[in-house]
C-alpha cells in the first residue's frame, strides 16, 4: 500500500488517530500503525506534526485525454417532461466547458421528445444528441446503459454529467463499470484543474460530515452524478444557436433481460422531495397520524413538499418515499422547516446541507436547533396554525 | 434458491462528527454496524429461502474485522459466509470493489439473486450493486422497496423512483438493491448466536480470487481521494423569541429577506 509510518519519525503521540475519517489508524507501543481501512485520503499525513506518515506511489495525475474532448450531461426525462436537474447540469456543464475551452453537449432519449429537447440549446447547450424512439419513453437500465456507452464510445467526450437521482444513480454505475472508468457519485462541487486538465469532483461522504475531493486521472471520460438543487440553473437565452444531432436506435447487441411494466406516479408533487425547494417535514411531535394534515397545510401555503422523520414514517402515518435521513432521502432545499423533529443524527445527515433550516420544538434542547438556521421553541399546535394564518394574511 | 448477500462494514455514523469548537473530527470510539440498508437485504434473502428454499450466503469485502459483521449475519440464520480481505483490496473504489465482489460471488458457487443494499452509510455511492450486476453481465434492479413475484426464472418487483415506482420482470439470475421500505429485519436467534461464535469464516484474498494486483485495490481504481475536508457551514443560528405572533413575524420577514418564499 502506498502509506507509510516513518519508524524513527514518529512519536506516537496519537494526533493521527482522530484525524482519520475512516478510523485506521491505531497506536501501540509508540508507534502508529495504519490498516486496510485507510482510503490515502492524507488527512494523517497534515495532521502530523512530525512529518512522520508518508503516501507515495499515489499514481501522479496526468493528462490523460487522448483524444477525448467536450463536455456531456445526460439529460433525462420522464413522462416525455426533461427533468429539473438537467438545467441545474446544463448551469454547471457551461462553466467547465468554458474552463475547458470545448463544447458543451447534452444527449436526450425519449420518445417525441425532439421540441423539449431542442429546447436545450437555450439553456446553454451547443449539440443535443437525440435518440428519439418507442423503446427509449419509459426508463430501461439496460437500454439506457448500452445507447449512452455506444454513444461516448463513438463521440469521446471527456466530461459525462448525470443528475443524481433516481434514474441517474441506477443506470450510470453501469455506463462507467462497462467503460471501466471511474464515477463520483452525488457531487456537490466541481471545477476544472487547467493545468492537469483534469474535472475535480466534490461530495461530502459519512452523511455530509466531511467532504472529500475526488479526481480520475487516468481514464476517460470523467464521469460523475451531482445532487438536485446545488448548482445553479442555467439562464435561457431564446436567441441561442446549436447543433442537432439525431441518432437512431437500432436496436440492442443482446435479448433484453428487465422489462418495465408499469409506471406508477404517486400524489404528483407532494411526494417528490429531490425537487422540491421548499420542505416541511414532520416527526414524532405530531402524535397522530391526522395530524399530518398541519404539515400538508403548511407545505401548500408556502408551495413545498412533505418529508418526514422515520420515527413518523415507522409509526404508519406517511409513506416512506416521504423520510429525510440516513435511510430515506438525502435533500437540499432552499427551504427546509422541521416539525416535531428532534434532529436525532440519523436525521440530520439527509438534511443539514439545506439552505435554510427552521426548526420548531418544544424542547429548547432538541438536537434539531444545532443545524436551525432560526429556532422556535412552541408547541407545533399553535405555530404552524399561525404560521399558515399569518403568510397568508401578509402575501395574500 | 441461490441467493446472494453482500454486506458492507460501516461505521455508526454517530461516531462520525465534527467538533464544533476546533472543527474536526472526532471518532467516538469505533463502533462498527452492518450497513444498515444491508439489514433489509439479508432480511429478504433469508425471506426468499423461508418461501422457496435453497441456501443464503453472505459475502463481504473488507478489513479482518469486518468478520464481526459476517458473524451477527450468521446470527439471523444465514448459511454460509465469506470475506474477502487482503491488503491488495485495500483503497478500491467502487469500480475495483464492485470487481473484487463479482469475483467473490462467482467463487462461492451459482446464484440465482443477489442481494444489495440500496447504498452504504459511508460513502452512500450506491455504485457497487450495478458495478456488479455489470461484471457478472447480469440484469439489475436498483431501489427495489417490494418483491411482488418470484420463480426460477424470473422476478417482478417495484423500483422506487423520485416521484413513483416502476414495475419491472426481470430474468434470472439477476441483482436488485433494496431500500427500507422493502420489510422489517428480524432479531437474531439463540441457535444462530451459538452457531456465529463457532463459525469457521473462509478468507479469501487476491490469490483465491485469481486476480491480479492491478485489477483491485487501488491500482485497480480509477478515482482518486485527493482531499478531505470538513464542511463549512455559516455558524449564524438564531432562536426566536417574542409571542407566537412575534415570533412568526419576525420568521416570515427573515425568511423574504432571504428569498426563500
Ligand atoms: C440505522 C438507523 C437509521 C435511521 N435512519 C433514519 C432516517 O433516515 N431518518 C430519520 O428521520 N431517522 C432515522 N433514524 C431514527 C433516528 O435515530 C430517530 O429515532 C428519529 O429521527 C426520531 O424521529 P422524530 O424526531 O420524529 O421523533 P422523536 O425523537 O421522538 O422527536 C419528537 C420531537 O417532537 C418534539 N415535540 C413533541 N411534541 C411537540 C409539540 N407539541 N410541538 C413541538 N414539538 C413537539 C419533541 O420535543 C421531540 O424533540 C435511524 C435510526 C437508525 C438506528
Ligand atoms: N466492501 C463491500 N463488501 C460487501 N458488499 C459491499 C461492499 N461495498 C458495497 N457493498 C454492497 O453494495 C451496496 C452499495 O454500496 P455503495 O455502492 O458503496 O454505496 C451496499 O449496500 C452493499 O450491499
Amino acid at each position: 500500500m502506498g502509506i507509510k509510518v516513518d519508524i524513527e519519525l514518529c512519536t506516537g503521540c496519537g494526533i493521527c488517530i482522530d484525524s482519520c475519517p475512516f478510523g485506521a489508524i491505531k497506536v501501540e507501543d509508540d508507534l502508529a500503525s495504519i490498516d486496510e481501512r485507510c482510503n490515502l485520503c492524507g488527512a494523517c499525513v497534515d495532521a502530523c506534526d512530525f512529518e512522520a506518515i508518508l503516501i507515495s506511489d499515489v499514481k501522479e495525475a496526468v493528462i490523460k485525454s487522448d483524444g477525448y474532448e467536450g463536455v456531456w450531461i445526460f439529460a433525462e426525462q420522464r413522462n416525455s417532461k426533461i427533468a429539473s436537474v438537467v438545467l441545474e447540469l446544463l448551469g454547471e456543464g457551461r462553466k467547465l466547458a468554458d474552463k475547458l475551452g470545448v463544447d458543451l453537449s447534452a444527449v436526450v432519449f425519449g420518445e417525441n421528445i425532439e421540441s423539449s429537447a431542442k429546447e436545450l440549446v437555450r439553456y446553454g447547450a451547443d449539440k443535443i444528441y437525440i435518440v428519439d424512439d418507442p423503446v427509449l419513453k419509459d426508463f430501461n437500465d439496460e437500454i439506457y446503459s448500452e445507447i449512452l456507452t455506444d454513444l461516448i464510445q463513438e463521440h469521446k467526450p471527456e466530461v459525462v454529467l448525470c443528475g443524481a437521482t433516481a434514474i441517474g444513480r441506477s443506470f450510470i454505475p453501469k455506463v462507467s463499470a462497462r467503460l471501466k472508468t471511474g464515477l463520483t457519485a452525488d457531487c456537490t462541487g466541481l471545477d476544472i484543474d487547467n493545468e492537469k486538465r483534469c474535472l475535480l469532483q466534490t461530495r461530502p461522504a459519512f452523511g455530509g460530515n466531511i467532504m472529500a475531493t475526488i479526481i480520475c486521472p487516468d481514464e476517460r471520460p470523467q464521469m460523475a452524478t451531482v445532487r438536485h438543487k446545488v448548482m445553479k440553473k442555467a439562464l435561457y437565452d431564446p436567441n441561442r444557436k446549436g447543433e442537432i444531432i439525431k441518432k437512431s436506435f437500432n436496436g440492442l447487441s443482446m435479448d433484453l433481460r428487465s422489462k418495465v411494466i408499469e409506471t406508477v406516479e404517486e400524489i404528483g408533487d407532494m411526494v417528490n422531495i429531490t425537487e422540491a425547494d421548499i420542505i416541511v417535514s414532520g416527526g414524532r411531535g405530531l402524535q397522530e397520524p391526522k395530524n399530518f394534515r398541519l404539515i400538508e397545510e403548511l407545505a401548500k401555503t408556502l408551495g413545498g413538499a412533505v418529508g418526514a422523520s422515520r420515527a413518523s414514517v415507522d409509526a404508519g402515518w406517511i409513506p416512506y418515499a416521504h423520510q429525510v435521513g440516513q435511510t430515506g432521502k438525502t435533500v437540499c432545499p432552499k427551504l427546509y422547516i422541521a416539525c416535531g423533529i428532534s434532529g436525532a443524527v440519523q436525521h440530520l445527515v439527509g438534511m443539514q446541507s439545506s439552505d435554510v433550516i427552521v426548526a420548531i420544538n418544544i424542547d429548547k434542547d432538541a438536537p434539531i436547533f444545532d443545524v436551525a438556521t432560526f429556532g422556535i421553541v412552541g408547541d407545533l399546535f399553535k405555530v404552524i396554525p399561525e404560521f399558515v394564518k399569518r403568510f397568508r394574511e401578509l402575501k395574500g | 434458491m441461490n441467493i446472494v448477500v453482500c454486506i458492507k462494514q460501516v461505521p455508526e455514523t454517530t461516531s462520525v462528527k465534527i467538533n464544533k469548537d476546533t472543527n474536526t473530527l472526532v471518532r467516538e470510539g469505533t463502533k462498527s454496524i452492518i450497513n444498515p440498508f444491508d439489514m433489509y437485504a439479508l432480511e429478504e434473502g433469508l425471506r426468499i429461502r423461508e418461501k422457496s428454499g435453497g441456501r443464503v450466503v453472505v459475502i463481504s469485502m473488507g478489513p479482518p474485522q469486518a468478520e464481526e459483521a459476517l458473524r451477527e449475519a450468521v446470527s439471523y440464520g444465514v448459511d454460509d459466509v465469506f470475506l474477502l480481505s487482503d491488503r491488495a483490496f485495500a483503497g478500491s473504489d467502487t469500480l475495483a470493489t464492485s470487481r473484487t465482489l463479482a469475483c467473490g460471488i462467482e467463487k462461492t458457487g451459482d446464484f440465482d439473486l443477489i442481494l444489495c443494499g440500496k447504498q452504504a452509510i459511508d460513502g452512500d455511492t450506491a455504485q457497487v450493486g450495478p458495478g456488479i450486476a455489470e461484471n457478472l453481465d447480469i440484469p439489475f434492479v436498483a431501489f427495489v422497496r417490494k418483491i411482488r413475484e418470484l420463480d426460477n426464472h424470473t422476478l417482478k418487483v417495484e423500483r422506487m423512483m423520485d416521484d413513483g415506482y416502476d414495475v419491472l420482470e426481470v430474468s434470472l439470475p439477476g441483482l436488485i438493491t433494496v431500500v427500507k421500505e422493502i420489510n422489517e429485519p428480524r432479531m437474531p436467534s439463540l441457535k444462530g448466536k451459538m452457531r456465529a461464535k463457532s463459525i469457521n469464516i473462509p478468507i479469501w484474498g487476491v490469490a483465491d480470487l485469481d486476480m491480479s494486483d492491478s485489477e483491485t485495490g487501488l491500482k485497480g481504481s480509477a478515482t482518486q481521494v485527493i482531499k478531505i475536508f470538513t464542511p463549512i457551514r455559516d455558524g449564524k443560528r438564531e432562536i426566536l423569541e417574542g409571542s407566537i405572533e412575534e415570533q412568526i413575524d419576525l420568521l416570515i420577514n427573515k425568511l423574504n429577506d432571504l428569498k426563500v418564499v
